[in-house]
Order: C-alpha cells, then sequence, then structure tokens
C-alpha cells in the first residue's frame, strides 16, 4: 500500500488523471479549480503529455472534443461560470458519442455569483448540460480520495457507454486536503476505440465523428440508440453509500460537501435517540432511484440536503413519486449548512411523523 | 479516544496560518488519525485576511469547516475579533500580542497572549511566530505525540528549504517553553 | 483508353451538395490532388465547419470531424495534439472562421498549432440563406443589410490575411481565387505549401480563397466571377502576406 500524502482535492484529481493515463489537459484559469490546472502546467511536460491553456472554455472544450475524438484519454477541469461555457462543446461530445472528463469545481452563482462552495449546478449537470436529449455520467465525490477513485471510473465508464462523464465537485472539496493513497501508475486498462479518427491508414474506410443527422428520421434512430445505452447505464451504474438508512425513520438524501455536513447531523440525531440515515448519492446521474425506493419500504420521510435553492429533491420527490413526504434544506451563494442546522431540520420533521 | 482537535488558524496572508494548519495536520496523519484541512481561498492571498481549519480526529470528519472552534489561533485583530465568541467553552486560545493589544472578557476559555513576532524577531527567526504559537498549543494541549509533531514538520519542510528545518524546530521550543 | 482526368483518391464518391457555379467543388479537389501528391491520406484528418460545407466529412476521404460553428481550430488542436504525427486540417466559411470562430482562429494561429487552414470567404453566409458576413462588403447588399452594408452600423470587413499575418505564430498566409485556370493553378500551389509546411512541423498555415456565391449573390455564375474580380479582389488584394519559408512553393 502506498503512503498516504496531504493533498488538496484539486491537486490529487490530477495526480489520479495522470495515472489513469489521462495526458491530454486543456483548460483556462478561474477558482477554484485552479489547482488542478496548476498541477498539470507542472506535470504533463515531464511526461510528453498536453497541458495547454486555452483562449476561453468554449475553445478548451472542443480541443477536448478533438482529442477525444482522436482515441486518447482527456479532460478539462473548470467551475460554474466556465461550465456554462463549455455545454455546447459538451452537447457536441455527447452527439458524437466521445468519452472524456469534465470536472466541474463548482462556486456559487447566478452569474459570476461569488467563490465559495455551491452546489447550485445540479439541475445543468443532470437535466441540461447543453442542447438536445443527451446525459452524462456524473459523479459526485465527497471526499478527497473519492476525487482520485472517481477519476478512474470516469473514465472507465465514459468508455463503456461512450458518454462525457463529469465529476462533480465543489469549493470546498477542491479545497480541502485529506489524507489520500494515490494509485500505483501504469495498472490502468485503457479500451480500444475503432472509431477515433486516426488516419486510416489506407486500410479501412475513413472513420467520421459527427454530430449532424440531416434527416430527422435517422437524427431519431440515433437519439433513441443513445438512449438504449442510457438506459442500460442507468440500470448497471446506480451508485450510493448508505449509512444507518436500514431502520430509519427519516433519511437524508445528500451528496458531496453537503453528506459531511448530514454525516455529523444523522451521528448528532442518533445520540439523541433520533432514528435518521442518509443515502448518499456518489452516482447523481444515473442517480440512485433503487436505493431510495427501497428506503422507502420502512423510512417515514425524507429530507434532501443540499448547498442550492433545491435542485435535486426533485430527483428524490421523481423516486419516491408520492411514496412519503419530501422535505428540504438547503444554503447557497457560498454558505455551507452546519451540523446544527440539519438537526434542527430532522427534528422538526420527526416532531411531525 | 483521543480528543478531537477542531483548530482555527487566522490572521494576516503571509503569517504562515496555513503552513502550520499544515503540520499540525500532518502530525495527525503520522498517527494514522482522520484529518482535514481546509483553507479560506480568495483574492486575499496576500496581506488580507487568511485562515484555515484543521480538524483530527478518531472517528471520519464530517464538515471540515468549523464554525465552533476548540482551539484558535488568532494573529491579528480581525481574526481575533472574528473569532473569539465562536470558541467553544473550554476551548484553547493563543494570540499574538505583538499584533493584537486586546484581551477578551470571556472567562470560560484558556487565553494565551504570547509576543510571538516579537520572540520570533528577537530569536533571529523573523517569520516564525506561527511555529511558536503552534509550539505553545501543544504545551496546553498535547494533541498528538512529540515525535509526530516533529514528523509532521519535517513533512512540511520542503527539501529544497532543508535549512528552514531547524529554525522551525527553534521556533517550536520557544513556543514550548513559554 | 488513357485516362487524362479523374476523381482524386482523397475525394469520395459522394454527389457534392453545393449550389452550382459555387467554387467549393474546385477547393474541395484542390485540397484532394494535394493529399494524394503528398500521399498523405492515410494520416490526414480533416475537420468541417458549419455552413455550406459542412457535409464536406462525406467528400474527403480521409478521417473527418464535425466541428461546432467556429471552434474548427480548438477541434483542430485537440486532435494535432494528441497526434502530432498526423496531417490536421480545416476547412472554414467566413462566418465560422471570422465571426464566431475568430477567438479560436488567432490563437490557433497566435500558437503556431502546426495545423493547415483552408478558408472560404464569399463574403455571405450561404447555408442559412445569405446573410451578412464578417467580410460582406461595404454597401454589399443581403439578407441582413437589406440597403447595403452600412459600415456606420454594421462596420468594416475583416481581412484575414492581413490581420493573422501580424501574429508571430503564423508561418504562411496567402490570399488566392479560382476565377481562373490560371489562378486555380496558383491557389493549388498555395494549399499544396500549406500542407507541405505540415509535413515538415513549419506551424499554421493559412490561405484563404477569395470565393463566390451566385446562389445567394443572386448572379449567375459567370456574372458571380466577375463581381468578384471587381469588388472583392479591390478589398482583398490577392498574395502573399506572411511567409517563412519563401524559398520553396508559394506564389507564381
Amino acid at each position: 500500500m502506498a503512503e498516504k500524502v496531504l493533498m488538496k482535492g484539486n491537486e490529487a484529481l490530477a495526480e489520479a488523471a495522470i495515472c489513469a493515463g489521462c495526458h491530454h489537459f486543456f483548460g483556462y484559469p478561474i477558482t477554484p479549480q485552479t489547482e488542478l490546472a496548476a498541477y498539470m502546467a507542472k506535470k504533463m511536460p515531464k511526461i510528453g503529455g498536453t497541458y495547454l491553456q486555452a483562449e476561453s472554455e468554449l475553445a478548451s472544450i472542443n480541443m477536448v472534443l478533438g482529442a477525444a475524438a482522436a482515441g486518447v484519454r482527456a479532460m478539462t477541469s473548470t467551475s460554474s461560470p466556465g461550465l456554462s461555457l463549455m455545454t455546447e462543446g459538451i452537447s457536441y461530445i455527447a452527439g458524437c458519442d466521445l468519452p472524456c472528463l469534465i470536472v466541474n469545481v463548482q462556486r456559487g452563482g447566478p452569474g459570476l455569483g461569488g467563490i465559495q462552495p455551491s452546489q447550485a449546478d445540479y439541475y445543468q449537470a443532470t437535466k441540461a448540460t447543453g442542447h438536445g436529449d443527451f446525459q452524462l455520467i456524473v459523479l459526485a465525490p465527497s471526499t478527497v480520495q473519492e476525487m482520485v477513485d472517481m477519476v478512474f471510473l470516469a473514465f472507465e465508464l465514459a468508455e463503456k457507454y461512450r458518454m462525457p462523464a463529469m465529476l462533480f465537485s465543489d469549493g470546498l472539496l477542491g479545497q480541502m486536503m485529506e489524507p489520500v493513497e494515490l494509485p500505483e501508475p501504469g495498472s490502468v486498462k485503457i479500451s480500444e476505440k475503432p472509431w477515433a479518427v486516426t488516419g486510416h491508414g489506407n486500410k479501412r474506410f475513413h472513420n467520421i465523428v459527427n454530430s449532424l443527422y440531416l434527416e430527422p428520421d435517422l437524427l431519431e434512430k440515433t437519439v433513441r440508440e443513445r438512449y438504449e445505452r442510457y438506459a442500460q447505464c442507468q440500470a448497471a451504474e446506480q451508485r450510493c453509500e448508505e449509512l444507518m438508512v436500514d431502520d430509519a425513520d427519516i433519511v437524508l438524501v445528500a451528496y458531496g460537501a453537503s453528506s459531511r455536513v448530514c454525516r455529523s447531523a444523522v451521528v448528532d440525531a442518533r445520540a439523541q435517540g433520533i432514528k435518521a440515515g442518509m443515502i448518499r448519492p456518489i452516482t447523481v446521474w444515473p442517480f440512485p432511484v433503487d436505493a431510495i425506493r427501497k428506503a422507502a419500504g420502512h423510512a417515514k420521510a425524507f429530507l434532501s440536503v443540499e448547498m442550492s435553492m433545491g435542485q435535486m429533491v426533485d430527483d428524490v420527490r421523481l423516486a419516491l413519486d408520492g411514496a412519503r413526504p419530501t422535505y428540504f434544506y438547503g444554503r447557497t451563494g457560498g454558505m455551507i449548512p452546519s451540523p446544527a442546522e440539519v438537526l434542527e431540520e430532522i427534528k422538526k420533521i420527526q416532531e411531525g411523523i | 479516544m483521543r480528543p478531537d482537535l477542531n483548530l482555527v488558524l487566522a490572521g494576516f496572508g503571509g503569517q504562515g496560518l496555513l503552513f502550520a494548519g499544515k503540520v499540525t495536520a500532518y502530525a495527525g496523519l503520522v498517527e494514522g488519525r482522520e484529518i482535514s484541512w481546509l483553507p479560506s481561498y480568495g483574492p486575499e492571498m496576500r496581506g488580507g485576511t487568511a485562515n484555515c481549519s484543521v480538524c483530527v480526529s478518531d472517528n471520519p470528519i464530517g464538515s471540515p469547516l468549523i464554525l465552533n472552534p476548540n482551539a484558535l489561533i488568532a494573529m491579528n485583530l480581525p481574526s481575533f475579533d472574528k473569532f473569539i465568541d465562536a470558541v467553544q467553552p473550554g476551548g484553547t486560545v493563543l494570540v499574538d500580542s505583538t499584533m493584537v493589544e486586546k484581551t477578551t472578557d470571556r472567562t470560560d476559555i484558556n487565553v494565551f497572549y504570547v509576543p510571538a513576532t516579537k520572540m520570533a524577531d528577537d530569536n533571529g527567526i523573523k517569520g516564525l511566530a506561527n511555529i511558536i504559537l503552534l509550539g505553545k498549543l501543544y504545551k496546553e494541549l498535547q494533541f498528538c505525540t512529540p515525535e509526530a509533531l516533529q514528523k509532521g514538520l519535517a513533512k512540511c519542510v520542503p527539501a529544497s528549504k532543508a535549512a528552514m528545518l531547524e529554525s522551525n524546530k527553534k521556533a517550536l521550543q520557544l513556543g514550548m517553553d513559554y | 483508353m488513357a485516362v487524362v482526368f479523374e476523381r482524386p483518391h482523397a475525394i469520395t464518391d459522394k454527389v457534392f451538395s453545393y449550389c452550382p457555379g459555387c467554387p467549393h467543388g474546385i477547393v474541395h479537389r484542390l485540397v484532394a490532388e494535394t493529399i494524394d501528391e503528398l500521399g498523405i491520406e492515410g494520416r490526414t484528418i480533416g475537420i468541417s465547419p458549419v455552413g455550406c460545407s459542412v457535409t464536406a466529412y462525406d467528400f474527403f476521404a480521409c478521417d473527418m470531424v464535425e466541428a461546432a460553428h467556429g471552434r474548427a481550430p480548438a477541434v483542430a488542436t485537440g486532435i494535432k495534439r494528441a497526434r502530432p504525427d498526423n496531417i490536421v486540417f480545416t476547412y472554414q466559411g467566413d462566418g465560422d472562421l471570422a465571426a464566431i470562430g475568430m477567438a479560436e482562429t488567432i490563437h490557433a494561429a497566435t500558437r503556431g498549432e502546426n495545423i493547415t487552414v483552408i478558408f472560404i470567404n464569399n463574403a455571405i453566409y450561404g447555408m442559412t440563406g445569405g446573410q451578412m458576413a464578417p467580410t460582406t462588403l461595404p454597401g454589399q447588399i443581403t439578407q441582413t443589410t437589406p440597403y447595403g452594408r452600412d459600415v456606420n452600423t454594421a462596420g468594416y470587413p475583416i481581412r484575414v490575411c492581413e490581420l493573422l499575418s501580424t501574429l508571430d505564430g503564423v508561418s504562411f498566409a496567402q490570399r488566392v481565387t479560382v476565377d481562373s485556370v490560371k489562378n486555380v493553378r496558383i491557389a493549388k500551389k498555395a494549399i499544396k505549401k500549406a500542407f507541405e509546411n505540415q509535413v515538415k512541423g513549419r506551424g499554421y498555415s493559412i490561405v484563404e480563397v477569395v470565393s463566390a456565391c451566385p446562389t445567394n449573390w443572386g448572379l449567375t455564375p459567370n456574372e458571380a466571377l466577375q463581381w468578384l474580380r471587381d469588388n472583392m479582389l479591390p478589398y482583398y488584394p490577392l498574395g502573399v502576406y506572411k511567409d517563412r519559408y519563401p524559398e520553396e512553393g508559394g506564389e507564381e
């Protein structure tokens, strides 16, 4: 086992991406993800990889598209306003069925918003990351170690389902240091990509990477085929962590930074005799609907806790389909809820059930 | 089970608070405990206010953002004003009295006023007031073994600045002897 | 029987989607002939734009990527950085290259990306039905300048070769046209040089082709070429604007 080191989430993620065989990084500076790009700028030249500071997020995501089309593992990282600029390119990447990694170290919005941690891009990540019918695989780490581990998972799933994958982080996870065990490099299996543009070498018909289908019936067929893959992904890849859910009356649902706050709140609630538990989505797309429906068998109420005005709560409600009352508590604009605030919400719900 | 350390270090950017926090965190890491280190970030990297939260615990750490610290190192007046009332009753507070002339009326916390900046200047280790205060905090709380603290310090001084390790050790000792 | 003229290997047998009299076909052919002559089809990757040549991915026989509007230089950068041994070219119109994609164009050029850019300047948006382009001439009537381009409100046309030639990263910039046999030959030579530069690792090369759009200009093909000579060429003078390696190829 490798020795544990203290690393910032952003830097650990960058190192993990290199270990995962991603040697092509394109980005544009923005707080609070900058350490990630800076790490890449330092490391990539030493391993013969690419670090390129693009002229904008529009350009960087399209550079990722080009590199991914050429069959290599490629990534970019940004924070909320930058992700908005990338949505055009992400839609094209999805329409071209290209695997790649996009990191969003979320900050408060809308507009220029703020630079403190936020989870207000949930709708954008899971519902509308660009125009058209498409989805991304969205992984939500809650520790620095998960920032590392999920890079590998993200590339693996992206290649398996030929979808772009997003690591859905925030300023808190990006900036904090925790002990982390880095993977041994060189053990990664990168899948074959017969569809990539590599030059046909006069050995095959030309490959075309394209999202344009001028015939509507053909476009519909292409989108439907893509959605069959999405369905397979939804069936096979839902991931979550359950904390004291088995006998819980009140089940909190929280991901990323807010799940850390909820972990403390659940422990505190149990200490006061309240049967609280937590489902922590690890994949926010595909959303862990199965775990939530299973918990609805015995739980009396659900509480979605987010650093937003309430976005994931919609998915909790959709999963429950009215079976159980669903509550929401959130802070936004860069504010982080405290365990005490969440405990108060739990107590209020406890009184009502 | 050892008590949790929820330490906030606050002051001006450039006073080395993030570094002192990292030493504390690494000392916890050496002992195999759960730790987190969270800096404030923003456009105030130099000269503005800077702080960081360090949690050391035997249990998984929830929120790494400390709202009510049980230990505080305050190295300027705005930081003292901002955090002094948030300290948990029974908590330990280290104030750099060279930088902060004010005192607190609170009697439910243990406050130590240490002229750390002056001590650093007088002992030819200018800029190491942060580590002097950390030494004093260690003397009061013994939040890890002495070996772990020394190892934590060694981990944080980069090999390219090996000469700095001795002055840091000296600063730590000055704090412990105060 | 001897074959005296045939389709270049680097062009597929798909029927072109272009209007009668459109010079896209000629320029496609010149690019394909170049690819054939340099023997690089097997390692060439082309990028088609958004505009009339959006489906160029069907016409070129090499591997192809279709980019978002204006983003071809960024896509080309990603491909070239991932596969430096491949030959990467973009094929872009004036709206794509000089309006929505100007930032990508300038920055790919100033980075000296080792790519080849074929730029078709016909002073109008063709595919969307004839709107003002960044290269539309002062006074020129289009769907969105129905009273003629008023420079007081719509500004002036952009001269791309002149602009890019100020950048240190640019290796080669030449403006050509394809209105006559002589000029087609010059254009071919420029395009070939732009590809050869890349093969030799000489950095960013662009060939601007002053082109015609008979359909949206509302002229017959011959009238359109005459209009091009009378109006476009005085504003967009032909010639080499930058050439770091002037000893080989280029203008006749």
